[in-house]
Formats: structure tokens, C-alpha cells, sequence
């Protein structure tokens, strides 16, 4: 059997629905699996990248100095990176906060939230500093392949992959491409 | 361990003194999470902290925006359960265009959504999730600890899984145009009849999804007797608990009132208007998580907080309104002697009773004629305020939004579900902390405990980070000097590394 395909997956500020639509293959996984062996991933406990691996799936953009570490780690680990996502490609919904301060939307949610007591912002050095920006993947790593949609469906995470297993240009054909 | 010894351990008095555990990312979880452990010279466990690490900014960026974007916005704050989020928005919503009583077909429509969001999220955390975990053992390999190992060792087992989350987002799909962030519920109603294809199509398969929940809860609940000491103590701890229930106080998830009892099962208060929570809830700030820690109000911070989730809405339920999963529940009250049943592990249990529940409610509905009706929205009063409340799978969920005359946002407070569980969750660490890591060299599969713990849960960080917070796991030591001088990192191999700092 030929050597099967390294894929490693990872969520940066997204809400794990770009995964949930690689899941809704449904049966489909069982095919996969033959070809297809998961480095780090969510569903799994491997916690980092432990070798390069051929393909880099990376839901979410980027909102924190942690979600920057990683996505450098993908990019030298994964020979092809993939944006899955809206969030992953324009930012998404989380940039919305891109209208705002930083200092604004900490201070509604733990300052003047309803219901706050002990009000303060949290500053603990286990929490990873927050960008001012959400920005899109491309703004820091080069990305190879956008796949859009809020999120994907599962038959265009299905085409993307079957096509690029099978050694062919993995873009989608235009029924496949929509944000919704 | 005592119930003040454990309180100990939320912070530890010199903690410069100590080495740092981190064990980060949380896997198997939906988002993003970290635990650090603070250890002293003998390997005691002094300090065990759960912290959500990412912010969204939510309650900020919706400012502006007009009312009805709001269902539409939110789900995109988790794709596991965006349903809920719809949902609950939607139903917030509702009372803003002042739709007090919705048609009977749009109440049952979002319903039908609701219960096959409830199948596809149980079926996902217990089979894809946490089945691992409690079929292979707590520190079994971990190349095999995940759900391709499963369909390996158990393929009808994951197959049936797979196939209950399937048909969970089909219902989600027919109903909504998509299987995630699709939209269904608009202000006072639904935007879309159901067809006789539609019904013909998810009826066709509804008494094997029966008989495969069925199946489900005896799955789970040989699991728990199967090793009915460790299931029992694993994690363990009393508390109180919220859901809501309907007027009669039977088991509910798409409305009523709020419920809490506390770990004897006594009434805190009840029939709670869902409208009234701020009186009766309020959120600590704690500087070391972003996630909130909400509580009682009549109890205080440091009583006051419960648990929410099935065990809270079994626990809570003076029945099941569908005969299987009442017969289930029934089996289940027996393991708690006339007492509410506290076992961390007896959530998984709880969950696949609620799964077995959603599957009899859509195939109760499918039969239901009121489902074909087209009368599908009603309008009203409309209101500067609303409050939406509704049971998602992990738990009680709040959205509450005020606008200004012309409809725009300019105040939202959201208490998602795994928000409500955090001092829950938190001191289910501590108890695995101080039950299997103290004094012990830690190894990945101890490591894994922690995490076991905390899946049982079922959190779903991506919604716990709305505020603005993301949420990493790994562990640190830390020297007297304060000094990080080792850091626990599992490796992709899943061997631990003591990465030099
Ligand atoms: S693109 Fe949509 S589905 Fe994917 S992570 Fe972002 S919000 Fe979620």
C-alpha cells in the first residue's frame, strides 16, 4: 500500500465548525482513514507536530501570540497549508472586534458586563497576549490553498482532498465555492 | 482530601516556590484550553488551575449592529452546538419584536432543530470524543486514545456514532439549509414551512436512531457500573445544580424556568421567570482565566456556584417526558439512594439518557401534525430588552440584548453553558490532582486524567471563549525562585518531553 498521506489540523481563532464540516463526511471518515493518517489534531492527544507532514489543515484566524507560535509551527512543519475558513481567510466573524479597541471589548466583558462582581480584567501570565487585531492566516505564513465558507461544506472538504490525493489541481469548481 | 483542602488548591499560598505542570492544548475538547499545576520538592500538587485563554470580544462588536443580525451572528461563536446559540438568540429576539406565544408550528419546528442539535453534540462528545477515554483506559496509548482506534477496536460501535451525529445534522440540515450556522429561527418565528419529503425523508430512519440511543445508554451505563468504584470517585465532588424544567418540574431544553438545588437536592429557589436571572445569578472575575465564574446570588462566590449539563437536568427532573429515556432515568436516580447523583463520570451516563430523549422527541414530532401547518410568525409589542434562555447540550444558555429605538445593539451579556461549569470543572481538576498526580512522577496517561475529567464535561471552550479569551493546556515547574525550570509537553508521539527553558 502506498505510504499514506500526513495531515495535520488545528483550530486558531475559530469556533471548530470548519472541523465539525470535516466530520460531516459521516461514513466517508472510514475511507479516509485508509488513506490519510492524522498528525496533531483536536480529535486527537497529540499535542504537537511531530514530524513534517504533507498537508496543513488551520481553521481561524489570528488574535493572540499563541495563535501566531502555531501557525509559524505549521507552516515549517506542513509542505502544503491550508486556510479553511472564513475566519481563517478574511478573519471572520472574530475580526469583528477589529472595530474596537482591545481596551473596549475587555472592559465590557469585565468591567461594565451585567452581573460582573470583582470586576477586573484578567492579567494573568498564563493568559497569552491578545493581539489588537484579528488578522487573516496570509497576513503572517504564506498560504498555499484557500477553501471558503462559513464553513466549507463537507462535499468541498471532500473534493479538496480526494483531488489532491489523487495528484490533481485541488482547486474547487465554482458550485463548491460559497461563503453560505 | 477534604472539601476546604481542595478549595486550597485553587491558589497556592507561595506559589513562586513551586514547579509548573502545563498540560496545553486541552485535546478531545471543542476549543481551546490549558491546566497548569504548581508542584512543590515532593511532587505534591499545591496549585491546579483550569484557564480559558482566548477572548473573542463578543458583548462588544455586536454594539451597533441591528437585532436581527444577532441569530445569525452568533452561532459562528461555536460550530459544535451553533444551534443553541441561534436559538437562544433567536428566542431573546422574540421578545424584542414582543412575540410572546409563537404559532404552535414555529414553537415545534425549533424544536425539531433543537432536539437534533441535542443528538448530533451527544453523539459526537460520547462516541468521537470521550468513548476512547472509557473504552482503551484513562492512560491507554496514546496512538490508539482516539476515535480512529475505536472504529479499529469497536467498528460497529463507531459506526453507530457516526451515524447518530449524521442523522442529528441531517434533522439540522432539512430543516436550516446547512449543517452548521444555517438559519432557521427569524424574530418571532420560523422562515421556512416543513414539507411531506422533508418528514419522509427523516422519518425513514428514526426507529433505528431510537434503537441505536438505546443502545447508547446501555453503552454508557455498563461502562459506569462496569467499574462502579472508579466511576463513582473519579473527580468527585457535590454541588449544587441549575437547568431549567417545565412548570410540572419535568426534564425540559427549550424553555421554562429556572431550577436550582442544592447537593441534597433541596430547593435553592424554582419557576424562576428566565427573565428575572440577573436577580439570581452573577459572574466572578478571577485574573488567571477568561473565563467567568458565575454564581448564586443568595449564596455567595464561594457556595453559590452549581453545575449545569445533563447531570444538572436528570439530577434536577422530577421526570422524562418520553417513556424510554423515563425508564432510563429512573435506573440512573437509583445510583444517587434518594440523593442527586454527584459523580463527574456519571455525566456521560446523563448524556446518553438526553440523547435517547431527543431521538423519542423528533420521532413524537415527525408523527405531529402541527409540524405541516404555514402559519409561521407572529409579531407584537416590541420591547427595548430580551432575555433568551434554552438548555444546550453542555448546558443552561443566556442571551440577553438591549437595543435603541432603531433596533440597534447597545448592551449583550451572554452566560454560555461551559461558563456555568467552570468552578465545576475546575474543582474536578483539583480532585484528579490531588486523587492520582500528588506525589507521583507524572507520566502522559496521568497527565490524561486531568483531561478526562475535564471531557466529561463535555466544555465547549470555543463558546466559553465569546469575552475574548482562548484556552491552551500544559503544564510548568516552577522554582523557588520563580523561575519555570521544567515544562511538561506532550510530544506528537505522545511521549512527555521536559522541554528545557
Ligand atoms: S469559518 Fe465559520 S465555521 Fe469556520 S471557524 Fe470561522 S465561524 Fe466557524
Amino acid at each position: 500500500m502506498a505510504e499514506k498521506l500526513k495531515v495535520a489540523t488545528c483550530s486558531l481563532a475559530g469556533c471548530f465548525g470548519c472541523h465539525m464540516s470535516l466530520l460531516d463526511i459521516d461514513e466517508r471518515l472510514l475511507e479516509l482513514l485508509e488513506v490519510v493518517q492524522f498528525d496533531r489534531s483536536p480529535i486527537n492527544d497529540l499535542k504537537h507536530i511531530s514530524q513534517p507532514v504533507d498537508l496543513g489543515l488551520i481553521e481561524g484566524g489570528v488574535c493572540n501570540a499563541e495563535n501566531v507560535h502555531t501557525l509559524r509551527e505549521f507552516r515549517s512543519m506542513c509542505k502544503i497549508l491550508v486556510a479553511v475558513g472564513e475566519c481563517g481567510i478574511t478573519g471572520g466573524i472574530p475580526s469583528m472586534r477589529n472595530s474596537f479597541t482591545l481596551k473596549e471589548c475587555l472592559d465590557e466583558s469585565y468591567i461594565r458586563g451585567m452581573g460582573v462582581e470583582f470586576a477586573h480584567i484578567p492579567d494573568d501570565p498564563e493568559i497569552p497576549l491578545l493581539l489588537n487585531r484579528v488578522r487573516p492566516l496570509h497576513h503572517i505564513v504564506k498560504i498555499d490553498h484557500f477553501l471558503p465558507g462559513c464553513p466549507p461544506s463537507a462535499d468541498a472538504i471532500w473534493y479538496f482532498l480526494t483531488e489532491l490525493l489523487a495528484g490533481r489541481d485541488p482547486s474547487l469548481p465554482r458550485e463548491l465555492i460559497r461563503y453560505d | 482530601m477534604s472539601p476546604s483542602a481542595r478549595l486550597q488548591l485553587e491558589t497556592a499560598s507561595h506559589p513562586e516556590a513551586l514547579k509548573r505542570i502545563v498540560i496545553e492544548p486541552l485535546t478531545r475538547v471543542e476549543g481551546h484550553g490549558k491546566v497548569t499545576l504548581l508542584m512543590d520538592e515532593d511532587d505534591h500538587v499545591r496549585q491546579a488551575r483550569l484557564h480559558i485563554v482566548e477572548f473573542r470580544g463578543f458583548e462588544k462588536f455586536i454594539q451597533g449592529r441591528p437585532y436581527w443580525e444577532v441569530p445569525v451572528l452568533v452561532q459562528r461563536l461555536c460550530g459544535i452546538c451553533p444551534v443553541s446559540h441561534h436559538l437562544a438568540a433567536a428566542k431573546a429576539v422574540d421578545m424584542l419584536v414582543g412575540a410572546r406565544q409563537l404559532t404552535p408550528t414555529a414553537d415545534k419546528l425549533r424544536r425539531l432543530l433543537h432536539y437534533g442539535q441535542i443528538l448530533q453534540s451527544h453523539a459526537l462528545h460520547f462516541f468521537h470524543l470521550s468513548s476512547p477515554d472509557l473504552l482503551f483506559g484513562f492512560d491507554a496509548d496514546v496512538a490508539t486514545r482516539n476515535i480512529i482506534g475505536v472504529i479499529a477496536a469497536h467498528p460497529d460501535l463507531a459506526v453507530q456514532g457516526v451515524k447518530l451525529r449524521k442523522y442529528g445534522q441531517e434533522v439540522i440540515r432539512v430543516l436550516s439549509g446547512k449543517r452548521i450556522h444555517g438559519v432557521f429561527a427569524i424574530p418571532g418565528g420560523v422562515n421556512k414551512a416543513f414539507s411531506r419529503e422533508d418528514r419522509e425523508y427523516l422519518a425513514k430512519d428514526i426507529d433505528q436512531v431510537v434503537a441505536w440511543s438505546r443502545g447508547a445508554v446501555e453503552i454508557a451505563r455498563s461502562l459506569y457500573v462496569g467499574k462502579l468504584e472508579t466511576s463513582e470517585s473519579f473527580g468527585a465532588f457535590r454541588s449544587n445544580f441549575l437547568s431549567l424544567t417545565t412548570p410540572k418540574g419535568d426534564f425540559e431544553l427549550y424553555d421554562g424556568a429556572l431550577r436550582a438545588r442544592d447537593d441534597k437536592g433541596q430547593t435553592i429557589f424554582d419557576q424562576v421567570d428566565c427573565a428575572h436571572y440577573l436577580r439570581y445569578l452573577h459572574e466572578e472575575v478571577k485574573s488567571w482565566s477568561y473565563m467567568k465564574f458565575p454564581f448564586i446570588v443568595s449564596l455567595g462566590n464561594d457556595e453559590g456556584w452549581y453545575r449545569v449539563g445533563p447531570l444538572a437536568r436528570i439530577n434536577n427532573a422530577e421526570r422524562m417526558p418520553t417513556p424510554l429515556a423515563e425508564e432510563a432515568r429512573k435506573v440512573f436516580m437509583a445510583m444517587g439512594k434518594g440523593e442527586p447523583v454527584h459523580a463527574t463520570l456519571a455525566y456521560h451516563w446523563a448524556r446518553m439518557i438526553e440523547l435517547l430523549y431527543a431521538a423519542e422527541a423528533i420521532q413524537g414530532l415527525l408523527s405531529d401534525a402541527d409540524i405541516f401547518g404555514t402559519d409561521l410568525m407572529v409579531k407584537g409589542e416590541p420591547a427595548l430588552e430580551g432575555i433568551g434562555v434554552i438548555e444546550a447540550p453542555r448546558g443552561t444558555l443566556f442571551h440577553h440584548y438591549k437595543v435603541d429605538e432603531t433596533g440597534a445593539i447597545v448592551k449583550a451579556n451572554l452566560i454560555v453553558s461551559t461558563t456555568n461549569n467552570n468552578t465545576a470543572m475546575n474543582t474536578a481538576v483539583r480532585e484528579v490532582a490531588a486523587q492520582y498526580l500528588d506525589g507521583k512522577k507524572l507520566t502522559e496517561g496521568l497527565l490524561n486524567h486531568i483531561e478526562v475529567a475535564i471531557r466529561a464535561y463535555d466544555p465547549c471552550l470555543s463558546c466559553a471563549t465569546h469575552a475574548l479569551g482562548k484556552m491552551p493546556l500544559q503544564v510548568e515547574l516552577i522554582d523557588a525562585d520563580g523561575q519555570v525550570v521544567d515544562r511538561l509537553v506532550k510530544g506528537a508521539d505522545g511521549e512527555l518531553s521536559g522541554e528545557a527553558v
